[in-house]
């Protein structure tokens, strides 16, 4: 029981002294990158529909343009940048989640093609796909319930 | 001579002939850039992966101590030496040149002491001439082991620290030389049940005030008799942790402390948080300037304590605490 106090104690102290990040500040800060990629896809898709797309087909090319552009930018190291600046805001949109797994092929290619990026490439999105499978399985169950009544 | 309850006094000093400390770019571009023997532009140090570059770090500081001291592979009995990847490769690959034969230490980034005192040991007890003692470290491949691929994008906390990429390296012997190693504190492993590897100073604060403490205790002396108490990486959070703590145990270190974490890199212009960190961080720091400083007698008497952060990835995943460990090693002028 004393060691347990012990160290909540010393845990309580230890959060006195780490300095702490501005929450407000941050928050600004990912409301102005994740808006400017928000924008950015806003106004692909603008493009596109003038030049005569359908809604589902300009959908996809907005998503894989920006997949495509936060694949170029993680390979020139932009992207890291553009994270620690934005924190949230360039992490939640799809961009975030292709920097991901191109980051893990980059640093695991060297160890082979099939252990390094085969095995590798989606240990930092991989918990994101399977609980993003899991929870729209979850919700398609809940939407199917309620259109039986 | 057995001292206290943790610490050795040597009878006959055992003299550091010579050290050398090879450094990467952002280390050189730090405040102690100019005091290093070799730098590097390159990232992966003349290697294709983290690793390789990484061995090549240890390659080239036991070569330059050797160049240095005038020695060659055959004259060096034992080598005593770490790093912090999964089974050492940074060590096994960069040392197997030069049939020497070694010890593979792991510390974390407390190694440094732990060659130190073990290569103190072992030539004070007669069993070799002459040994190697170092460590190394590498921003690339730790991150690789410890954390995420270099080129995720994510923030890190201003309690986090940059591992260092450096590699330090001493001969130890015998004959007079730069400095001495007059005698040493062995630490034990402290846990105060801090779960965050994000916050390695205050893993690692309590095992060096423990380290330091017994020190004091068993030699029977005040952090007076010291001209600087100097830690691995504890940080700047790490630092003010450990003076409290101490200060609660009826010592004032506030005059003498010093961080090689803190002195390796300038925090504010390049970015490092709470400094640098890493198996390199001490022994470069160690090598490059605190050596430097006792050989031309600015400082008569030093301890030095690299500090070791203990956990693993799956130790972290598994919801395990990260204990910390300290070896302390008294450092006299000649």
């Amino acid at each position: 029981m004393t060691v347990k106090t012990k160290e909540e104690k010393y845990n309580a102290y230890v959060k006195q002294v780490t300095p702490t990040t501005n929450m407000w500040l941050n928050i600004c800060k990912a409301f102005l990158v994740g808006g400017i990629i928000c924008t950015l896809g806003q106004l692909i898709t603008n493009w596109l529909k003038s030049g005569g797309l359908n809604q589902e087909d300009t959908a996809a090319w907005t998503s894989l343009a920006l997949i495509l552009l936060s694949v170029i930018l993680t390979g020139l190291n932009l992207y890291p940048k553009i994270a620690k600046f934005g924190g949230a805001g360039s992490l939640v949109p799809i961009t975030g989640f292709a920097n991901s797994v191109v980051a893990a092929a980059i640093e695991f290619k060297k160890e082979g093609w099939v252990f390094g990026v085969g095995a590798k490439i989606f240990t930092i999105a991989g918990p994101v796909i399977l609980y993003g499978i899991i929870s729209s399985w979850f919700l398609g169950l809940i939407y199917w319930i309620t259109q039986l009544f | 001579m057995i001292v206290g309850k943790q610490s050795i006094q040597f009878e006959q000093a055992v003299h550091i002939i010579n050290a050398a400390g090879v450094a990467g770019k952002k280390e050189a571009e730090g405040p102690l850039g100019n005091l290093f023997d070799k730098t590097y532009e390159d990232p992966y140090i003349n290697g294709q992966t983290w690793e390789e570059g990484e061995a090549n770090l240890q390659k080239d500081a036991a070569a330059i101590v050797m160049e240095k001291a005038k020695m060659t592979p055959e004259q060096i009995r034992y080598i005593f030496s770490g790093d912090l990847l999964n089974q050492l490769i940074a060590t096994s690959f960069g040392l197997m040149d030069y049939n020497i034969p070694i010890f593979g230490l792991y510390g974390a980034c407390s190694t440094m002491g732990e060659a130190l005192s073990l290569g103190a040991m072992t030539v004070a007890g007669g069993y070799a001439e002459h040994v190697i003692a170092m460590a190394s470290s590498h921003f690339g491949s730790a991150e690789k082991t410890f954390r995420f691929p270099l080129e995720y994008g994510n923030q890190r906390p201003f309690s986090a620290t940059w591992t260092v990429t450096g590699s330090g390296a001493v001969i130890l012997g015998k004959e007079k030389g730069i400095a001495r190693i007059t005698g040493i504190t062995t630490g034990k492993i402290v846990d105060y049940g801090v779960k965050d590897s994000m916050n390695m100073g205050a893993c690692m604060a309590p095992a060096a005030a423990d380290a330091i403490y017994q020190n004091l205790m068993d030699f029977d002396v005040s952090p007076e008799a010291y001209d600087r108490i100097i830690t691995g990486d504890l940080g700047y959070v790490g630092q003010t942790i450990l003076i409290e703590l101490l200060k609660d145990k009826g010592f004032d270190i506030s005059k003498q402390h010093m961080d090689c974490g803190i002195e390796i890199f300038d925090s504010e212009r390049q970015d490092t948080h709470a400094g640098g960190s890493g198996c390199g961080c001490s022994a470069v720091t160690f090598c490059s300037y605190i050596l430097k400083q006792i050989e031309k007698k600015a400082w008569k008497k030093v301890l030095f304590l690299p500090t070791g952060a203990l956990l693993s990835t799956i130790s972290f995943n598994e919801g395990k605490s990260v204990p910390g460990v300290a070896h302390c090693v008294i450092v006299e002028c000649e």
